[in-house]
């Protein structure tokens, strides 16, 4: 199979049809309704999307908007859209589409109303489909102009478009932050990476109204598909690294700490230097780093005590250093993290194990990183395996959280049994009914947990909201700390109320907090909340995927009953379960709960 | 690609007009056109003259895009061009 990732756009362009059909024969492909609202003819992107996204798992289907009628569409005729069902809106406009352009001649104290004004024609839009659709938008901002009227002056005179461009993007920047179900599309550093020289093609522009060159329609068709595999919970969380020529020059085994290149000595080193911070900024923001090494495993670990790294043992969430392949390690890697290995980015100089990575676990990432150490950093970029939609406090803390995990982990083993292990963490819960400050993290949690999840049903924080409203609906959430930290909001349920029964749509839980009991104490909550709503008894359901296998048993241990009543549009392999609430007696022994306090 | 025929360039069209325009059979002829051409509708088009630029390594003006009429104009102004 070819990737994508890699490929030219000559090569993808020769064999785009051939590519659909290969791709399209996938099955498991889950599909996706996406409209384009266009200011320029979107034929090309929306190809280009299409096999990013039948290779990332999707397959899309697409609804175009007639030509440059993408306000019309949006805000005054929406009628097509609503009946398309979009589960997401593309806004992909071009400075060409704007409208109120400040005069050459504009005042600065006059700037402002230019950019409220053309912002304000963007927020109708937004506006009309957040109430008339519902679902995510992506709206890209703006490129640079393409012309410097002014020359330099551009970015300076009130009346230059390239100053009217960036402060219309500041405008659309702290707008779309406003707004959760508005994602912003960096066009403008999309573009500026590429070029701008190369991101229009005049001829094509006014031989068919398209705008941009091929190179820069696949630039925003990869930036999209990292959008939505984001907002479907796959993007990667872990970057595993090599270290051996990969985190510094030389090999430790054979050089010794005092020989390798790490520091501001020589300019080698110094590249290895700025791709340990590189690694570390990303750590910084909740990826997470692990080592796959072919070393022993204290003489690889003396490599971090070198005074110029970066880099320190313990921003490493799992360490394998030792002489087995290293497809092997990353399954462990993967394992050790509770993660899937489809969460990995694999980072090593050498070719040879990056192909045996390749071979072995296709669902790994390997970028073709080469042997530059200079070049590294650029090659993880252009993957966009890390995007993230929102930078939650819970991301900034997660990396803490998972080296807190291994402590706890050291510290299981000293005690005579699981449950005195469980009492010395001195577990503290907060769980109660869905609260409007955590829709988002709700949602987000809900979107990207593929093992500990009963049904895998995806909620956009739009559905949630709806959830909360009504009153036939249970929704609880979990958050658990421990004397080592707080994991923050770790789990959700969602119950369905009929009659004198509730049926649980969604059970899931972060695997963080795996084997800490936190699933007694949200079923102590649900049938606490559930008696007092009148209900009798709980149904459960298990709807089985490639990754939910751990919980296949979960409402057995929790005392349900096997049952024969499985809803008809449950897949295949789906099974029942009940529980009668008379007699329930609380199971949960080792946490203490709180109920919500915004004191 | 130095001293190519009118017939070598048509030799050269044949795979590139198959796949886009879907057809694995097809065989083109110098007075193929849009409308005596299956799904040879505009959007085809536009891939068309991207391919075929990329392939041939030439850039076409915005008149003699506009003037092309069918696949034998095509295979003179590759020609023109490459000369």
């Amino acid at each position: 199979m070819i990737d994508l990732n890699s490929c030219s756009i000559d090569e993808i362009l020769s064999k785009r049809r051939s590519l659909r059909r290969e791709l399209s024969a996938a099955t498991n492909l889950q599909e996706l309704r996406i409209a384009v609202l266009g200011g320029s003819t979107t034929d090309e992107l929306v190809n280009l999307l299409e096999l990013l996204l039948l290779s990332s798992g999707f397959r899309p289907v697409f609804h175009q908007s007639e030509y440059c009628r993408f306000y019309e569409d949006a805000v005054v005729d929406p009628q097509a859209l609503i009946d398309f069902k979009p589960d997401l809106v593309y806004i992909h406009t071009s400075c060409l589409n704007t409208q109120n352009v400040p005069p050459l001649n504009c005042a600065e104290a006059d700037l402002p109303g230019y950019v409220q004004a053309e912002t304000a024609r963007y927020c109708q839009i937004w506006d009309s489909l957040e109430s008339n659709v519902g679902c995510q938008l992506i709206q890209n901002n703006f490129e640079a102009s393409p012309r410097a009227i002014l020359g330099n002056m551009d970015s300076v005179s009130p009346g230059g478009m390239s100053r009217f461009l960036m402060q219309l993007n500041i405008a659309f920047a702290q707008e779309t932050a406003k707004r959760p179900r508005v994602i912003l599309q960096d066009v403008h550093g999309i573009s500026a990476r590429l070029g701008i020289r190369q991101w229009f093609d005049w001829n094509r522009y006014f031989m068919y109204k398209l705008l941009l060159t091929p190179e820069a329609n696949l630039e925003l068709a990869r930036s999209l598909a990292s959008i939505v595999r984001a907002m479907y919970g796959k993007s990667r969380k872990v970057l595993v690294l090599d270290l051996d020529n990969t985190l510094w020059g030389g090999v430790i085994g054979d050089d010794g700490i005092d020989k390798i290149q790490i520091g501001r000595e020589t300019p080698v080193a110094e590249a290895y230097t700025a791709f340990q911070e590189y690694c570390l900024s990303l750590r910084n923001r909740g990826i997470l780093l692990a080592v796959c090494s072919k070393n022993t495993e204290e003489i690889a670990k003396s490599g971090f005590a070198h005074p110029s790294s970066i880099l320190k043992l313990d921003h490493f969430s799992c360490f394998k250093a030792n002489w087995e392949p290293k497809h092997e390690n990353l399954l462990a890697i993967a394992a050790e993290l509770n993660l899937g290995v489809d969460s990995l980015v694999f980072v090593d100089d050498n070719p040879a194990e990056r192909a045996i990575v390749e071979a072995q676990l296709p669902s790994v990432a390997v970028p073709n990183v080469g042997s530059e150490v200079s070049r590294f950093a650029d090659f993880i970029e252009q993957g966009r395996y890390f995007e993230p939609l929102s930078i939650s406090s819970e991301d900034l803390k997660r990396a803490a959280l998972y080296a807190e995990n291994s402590q706890r982990a050291v510290m299981e083993k000293k005690f005579a049994n699981y449950g005195e292990y469980l009492d010395s963490l001195e577990m503290v819960a907060e769980i109660d009914t869905f609260k409007p400050v955590y829709l988002e993290r709700i949602a987000q949690l809900t979107n990207k947990t593929n093992q500990f999840n009963l049904t895998t049903r995806r909620y956009t924080v739009a559905e949630m909201e709806s959830a909360l409203g009504g009153s036939g609906y249970l929704g609880l959430y979990g958050k658990l700390a421990d004397r080592f930290g707080d994991n923050g909001l770790i789990s959700v349920v969602l119950g369905r109320k009929d009659s004198d029964a509730l049926h649980m749509d969604l059970w899931l839980m972060s695997c963080r907090v795996l084997k800490r009991d936190m699933e007694f104490a949200m079923l102590d909550a649900v049938v606490d909340r559930a008696s007092r709503m009148g209900v009798k008894t709980i149904f459960g359901y298990f709807i089985p995927t490639k990754k939910n296998g751990m919980v296949s048993e979960f409402y057995s241990t929790l005392g349900f009953q096997p049952s024969n009543v499985l809803p008809s549009d449950l897949p295949e392999g789906s099974t029942a379960w009940k529980l009668d609430l008379a007699g329930y007696t609380g199971r949960n022994r080792h946490i203490k709960i709180l109920e919500y306090s915004n004191a | 690609m130095p001293d190519l025929t009118p017939d070598e360039v048509l030799d050269e069209l044949q795979p590139i007009f198959r796949e886009v325009l879907g057809d694995e059979g097809l065989t083109v002829k110098r007075s193929s056109n849009a409308l005596n051409t299956p799904n040879w509708d505009s959007l085809a088009h536009i891939d068309l003259i991207e391919m075929v630029e990329r392939h041939f390594k030439v850039k076409f003006g915005l008149g003699e895009l506009q003037d092309l009429k069918e696949v034998g104009d095509l295979v003179d102004l590759i020609l023109e061009k490459k000369g």
